[in-house]
């Protein structure tokens, strides 16, 4: 996993900063050193404008209006950072890969999230891991923690989002394969929109997973061992089971769009770039 | 053992084995195959659902039958089964193999090898002790060396046939002196031979004496005779029974000396007769060139005789000094000569270029004192290319004034005036007898009759190398014939006559046998012990036990007596050579016969031949294996694992792709002409080199696409499409002008194409050799690289002396009037074949009388393509010079071109232009 900061940052090079879309402009109110482009709280000046009925006699900027016979307000541009969290499944399904030696979901899904994380950091927004304690925030020294806690494995089979430390109007980005029950995810996703919380489910999956190229007699076990299912004829289960992937896609696909999330689906066969592009378009709020 | 028809089992016991495989078919039966473990993380979704079939529960049937079969396979190969088993009870006590190793064993020598090797196996088997024993080469009298089997059976591909006949003396010394109690088995080759009953009784009182003797008759060949022209050819057969046949091969050098199979005749044995012949009435010519006969199909040294020089007939030129004389018949220098030589030469008679043309081996001048001097020449050529001249005296010898005071080319040595006559009418003394034969004499050995007298001679001046020259001598030393050896041929002078005037040597028998040394004549049949005499044979090729020649390398000579004798290990059969004449050694002799074996009461000979033990087991279990084999492959695919191996499918795929390849179209019918050469030939088309380099090749297209449209749009000739040409198989006849860019790593072209393009030059092509560079550093300097690669590139073709081109050159006026011959670059000199260097200014011309020599190539520097260039919209391609001045730069290039073009294909028509004022002078008149 040393190699994940340096993947995430070469993977991220060539996208401008991420400047996560603030939906909650009155909220989520942190003081962030990135211009938003348009007047509000923050140090920087923005502009003289002539000052109305209801200004606070202080906001009149006295050096400007003594230039003219009209009195000025000076206003500063809206200086505000988005916090983003991030749930990277690490649970042992993710831990699978079809192809030897290739890349499991884990690492596609860390890779993911850590690139994204750069270009958001890079944007001065504040990122965090939904099951780090710690509060989101901005910095090199925080992608390194993210780096040292994707590169932890957790011991289940199959893993659930964390959503006691989503912060109010924050963004959130849930990677995992959602192969589990999915109760729990309908309830995070439930408690997130709660709070205000919007943001994307990346569904990451192996090509075998995707295609069952299996056949004969053949024992199927979780990667953890605490399932286990057998069959005489695999290659007879593949339609059924292409069926009830499907259902399982769009069950997501759905439960995104009740909670205003969106939902995007990736194989690890695929570039990572993909992904990541995709996400880049979700934060900024394109999709 | 346990038999069971044909196959015997060494551990039958194992066979209780096959009983079990019922049993074993019910537990594979019930086991279903085992399931493979698979990690899945979408186990998930797959938890509920239900299997609709139960097929794969049971192995199927016939992957069951398939392993019963390996077993089955396994449990027969380790019972040990032996295909004809040898059921005989195995003896005790040692085991004598006796080989007959004559050449009569030869042909089925490996037959009799295996059937040793058998033997061999068997009393390793039984742990019995072994000698394996030559006839040829039987140990000490008494002794048994002794040995293990396997070790002995190691040395048997070391044992080969000996070229000759073997008795069986030495073998019968050797097995009155054994003590032992030995068991022997005797390989017989089935011939008649001295002390082999004898053998055979001594040893069957030493115990049991099986003998294998191959029932197929042995063949031999007798020498060739020759007789009357025809040449008899004698083949034998050890077993008179039915009618038979055989072929008889004749081999020998054709005129480029390879060898070839020059006579084939078919032999028949009629019914019990043991010899067949044929007459075979052969043309000289080939008949001297056999070097051996063959019977076919047998490889036995006894079915091969070599020719030697009985069988040649050398064609002997006699010369007489005048034909037409006056004289008795039997005064005539040549009628001995013609006696000697008549049954055993072919005489040629007549003029003697004539006879020199038709290639004599010996050319014998009796009493010619002087020939005309082309004669001379033409004889000492053909002495020095191997030739032998033999010359005799006589009075007109003898009074001529040839070799007197200085060496005459033809004769060996010099001559004194006159001669002598000795016990003559007018003279003292006694007629002169021969001296014995020098050793270093060819004629060492042979006895000299005492009637041979000599009363006339020509004299040799005395001289340093005389002795050395004189190969016979008078009683008295007083040479009579001489020698010298001259180129590859030799001199000989006979110091007396051919005919009995002077000597009553040419009446003697001597003088036939001095002829044969001399290789002059030869003899039919193989000589006798006295001719052999004092003479010295060297071997030069020997056959060995299977009739193959075979250089004989460094071996010692022999004397001509030890060669009269019969082959042996001292005298191995093959051809020898002292000097000129060869001499074969053959196996079998002019007499030979061919007897069967004759045994004695209770013994007879046996062969098994079809019936050779052979163990199965090895192949029992090579079917197991590969059956087992197959059952891996099925059971992966029955469990699903083997369309997942990683790379099967590729690999199967490319074998299949091998199988499926089909066989390369036959390429276009030779009949056929290529149409490129068919539309070339058919109208004007510019060509270029293909240098390699792609992008040099499309300016060059471009550029004489973009020129042949300019002429077509100036001149009344159209040309068609540029193309490209391989030089290496383009047919270069039909393009009138070859455009050659130079670029530094061109390859040069092959041989071949360089002797296609020399003759394109020949026939009046034209290249226009152009490399681009700018002539920087000056034609001829050869320092830019295009530059010397073009020196190298041109040095194997035919170029003329060059020259810058001069200002009244041809090409400077065959279409437009031109200075200068740009292209990307100007100014810079393009080359030419130079003029003749008599061409001069008539009075009143502008030109210099040029007609002749169209030049072959034109070379410059100024990257004429580029500056031709056009793209597919007409555009030129690159930009030339600067501005206006660059766009004439252009144009002048065209021109250059249309010159060029023109010139290539008018040749020096314009150049006769410098006549006109003549000619309109003349009209004027």
């Amino acid at each position: 996993m040393s190699m994940l900061r340096p993947r995430a940052e070469a993977l991220a090079e060539p996208l401008p900063p991420l400047l996560a879309r603030a939906r909650h402009l009155a909220a989520g109110v942190v003081l962030g050193e990135h211009g938003r482009r348009r007047p509000g709280l923050g140090d920087a000046f923005w502009q003289f404008r002539p000052a109305q009925p209801g200004d606070p006699a202080r906001a009149i900027d006295w050096r400007r209006s003594a230039r003219s016979d009209q009195h000025f307000v000076q206003e500063k541009e809206w200086q505000a950072a988005q916090a983003v969290m991030f749930w990277v499944d690490r649970a042992a399904s993710m831990q699978f890969t079809s192809a030897k030696g290739g890349e499991t979901k884990a690492a596609r899904a860390a890779l993911i999230a850590l690139a994204s994380a750069v270009l958001l950091v890079n944007g001065g927004e504040r990122v965090g891991l939904t099951d780090m304690d710690a509060p989101p925030m901005r910095g090199s020294l925080q992608l390194e923690r993210i780096a040292t806690a994707l590169s932890a494995e957790a011991s289940q089979d199959y893993g659930a989002p964390r959503t006691a430390t989503l912060p109010r109007h924050s963004r959130a980005v849930f990677l995992s394969d959602f192969l589990g029950p999915l109760d729990p995810l309908e309830a995070a996703l439930t408690t997130a929109a709660d709070r205000g919380v919007g943001g994307a489910l990346v569904q990451v999956l192996d090509p075998a997973e995707e295609a069952f190229p299996f056949d004969g007699r053949t024992v199927f076990h979780s990667v953890g061992g605490s399932l286990e299912y057998e069959t005489r004829q695999a290659a007879d289960l593949r339609p059924r089971y292409m069926d009830r992937l499907a259902a399982r896609k769009a069950r997501l696909a759905d439960l995104a769009r009740q909670t205003g999330w969106q939902y995007h689906l990736h194989h690890t066969s695929d570039p990572p770039t993909v992904a990541l592009l995709w996400l880049y378009r979700a934060l900024e709020g394109r999709i | 053992m346990f038999t069971l028809g044909p196959v015997g089992f060494t551990a039958p016991w194992l066979l209780l084995g096959l009983l079990a495989l019922p049993v074993l078919w019910w537990l594979l039966r019930a086991v279903p195959p085992a399931p493979m473990r698979r990690a899945f993380p979408a186990v998930t979704l797959l938890l509920g659902l239900e299997d609709r079939d139960h097929d794969t529960d049971r192995t199927p049937w016939w992957l069951l039958l398939l392993r019963m079969l390996a077993l089955a396979a396994m449990i027969l190969g380790f019972a040990g089964p032996v295909l004809n088993p040898d059921t005989r009870a195995p003896g005790a006590g040692p085991l004598v193999v006796l080989l007959d190793d004559s050449w009569a064993a030869a042909s089925d020598w490996r037959a009799r090898i295996a059937a040793v090797t058998q033997a061999l196996d068997g009393a390793q088997n039984a742990g019995r002790p072994v000698a394996v024993l030559r006839v040829s080469q039987p140990p000490a009298p008494g002794e048994l060396p002794l040995r293990a089997a396997g070790d002995a059976a190691g040395a048997l591909p070391g044992i080969s046939p000996r070229p000759w006949t073997s008795s069986h003396e030495a073998a019968l010394g050797w097995a009155q002196g054994l003590d032992t109690a030995v068991e022997t088995l005797w390989l017989s080759d089935g011939l008649a031979s001295e002390g082999r009953a004898a053998l055979a009784r001594v040893l069957a009182a030493l115990g049991p004496v099986t003998v294998l003797e191959p029932p197929a008759p042995r063949y031999g060949l007798t020498p060739a005779r020759i007789a009357n022209g025809l040449v008899t050819l004698t083949a034998l057969r050890s077993r008179p029974s039915a009618a038979d046949a055989v072929t008889v091969i004749g081999y020998g050098p054709d005129p480029a000396g390879i060898e070839r199979e020059l006579v084939r005749a078919g032999l028949d044995f009629s019914a019990g007769a043991g010899s067949a012949s044929i007459e075979l009435s052969l043309p000289p010519e080939l008949r001297n060139r056999i070097t051996r006969f063959q019977i076919e199909d047998v490889r036995a040294a006894g079915a091969v005789t070599l020719a030697d020089d009985s069988l040649r007939r050398r064609k002997v030129a006699l010369v007489e000094a005048s034909a037409g004389r006056e004289a008795l018949e039997l005064l005539s220098p040549l009628y001995y000569l013609r006696k000697a030589l008549a049954p055993t030469a072919e005489v040629l008679e007549g003029p003697l270029t004539d006879l020199i043309a038709a290639g004599p081996d010996v050319v014998i001048l009796a009493d010619v004192a002087s020939l005309a001097p082309a004669d001379a020449d033409a004889l000492q050529r053909w002495v020095a290319e191997g030739g032998l001249l033999l010359r005799f005296a006589g009075p007109r010898l003898a009074a001529a004034d040839t070799g007197r005071g200085e060496d005459d080319p033809l004769l060996p040595v010099r001559l004194r005036v006159g001669g002598r006559t000795v016990g003559g009418a007018m003279s003292w003394g006694a007629p002169r007898r021969l001296a014995a034969f020098d050793e270093a004499s060819p004629f060492y050995g042979l006895a000299i009759p005492d009637d041979v007298t000599v009363t006339s001679q020509v004299l040799a001046e005395p001289g340093p190398e005389l002795a050395a020259r004189t190969i016979a001598a008078l009683a008295d030393g007083t040479p009579l014939v001489t020698r010298k050896p001259l180129g590859d041929g030799q001199l000989v002078l006979v110091h007396t006559t051919a005919n009995a005037e002077w000597s009553t040597l040419p009446l003697s028998g001597l003088f036939v046998q001095m002829l044969e040394r001399l290789a002059v004549s030869t003899r039919a049949g193989s000589p006798d012990r006295d001719e052999l005499a004092g003479t010295t044979w060297i071997p030069d090729q020997l056959i060995d036990g299977f009739g193959t020649l075979k250089d004989a390398g460094n071996r010692p000579g022999l004397s001509g007596e030890a060669l009269a004798g019969p082959p042996g290990p001292n005298l191995r059969p093959g051809l020898y050579r002292s000097e000129a004449r060869r001499i074969a050694v053959n196996v079998l002799g002019p007499e030979a016969e061919l007897a069967p074996a004759a045994w004695p009461a209770g013994l007879s000979p046996e062969w098994t031949d079809e019936r050779v033990e052979r163990d199965l087991s090895g192949w029992l279990l090579l079917g197991a294996l590969a059956l087992l084999a197959f059952d891996l492959i099925a059971s992966l695919a029955l469990s699903g694992r083997l369309a997942r191996a990683a790379g099967t499918t590729p690999a199967l795929l490319a074998l299949g792709m091998v199988l499926a390849l089909p066989t390369p179209a036959p390429a276009q019918t030779e009949g056929g002409i290529d149409p490129a050469i068919l539309s070339a030939a058919d109208n004007v088309t510019l060509a270029y080199v293909i240098t390699g380099d792609p992008s040099v090749d499309r300016v060059s297209l471009a550029g004489l696409k973009g020129l042949s449209d300019q002429i077509f749009m100036r001149s009344s000739v159209e040309p068609s499409a540029p193309v490209g040409l391989d030089l290496e198989n383009a047919e270069l006849a039909v393009y009138p002008l070859l455009y050659w860019p130079v670029i530094a790593d061109q390859p040069a072209p092959s041989a071949k194409a360089y002797a296609r393009l020399n003759g394109y030059l020949r026939a009046g092509g034209m290249i226009l050799f152009d490399t681009r560079d700018a002539d920087i550093a000056g034609f001829g300097s050869g320092v830019t690289p295009e530059g010397t690669r073009l020196r190298s590139l041109a040095r194997p073709l035919d170029i003329p002396p060059l020259e810058p081109i001069p200002e009244d050159h041809v090409l400077t006026r065959t279409f437009y009037l031109l200075g200068d011959f740009p292209g990307r670059h100007a100014g810079h000199e393009v080359w030419v074949e130079a003029a003749p260097p008599d061409a001069e200014r008539v009075e009143g011309m502008p030109f210099r009388n040029l007609n002749d020599g169209v030049t072959p190539v034109i070379i410059g520097g100024n990257d004429w393509a580029a500056a031709w260039a056009v793209d597919d919209s007409g555009q030129p391609m690159f930009p030339v010079g600067r501005g206006y001045a660059g766009e004439r730069q252009r144009e002048m290039a065209y021109r250059f071109g249309v010159n060029l073009v023109m010139y290539v294909l008018t040749g020096n028509y314009k150049s006769d232009q410098v006549h006109v004022p003549a000619l309109l002078e003349r009209l004027g008149q």
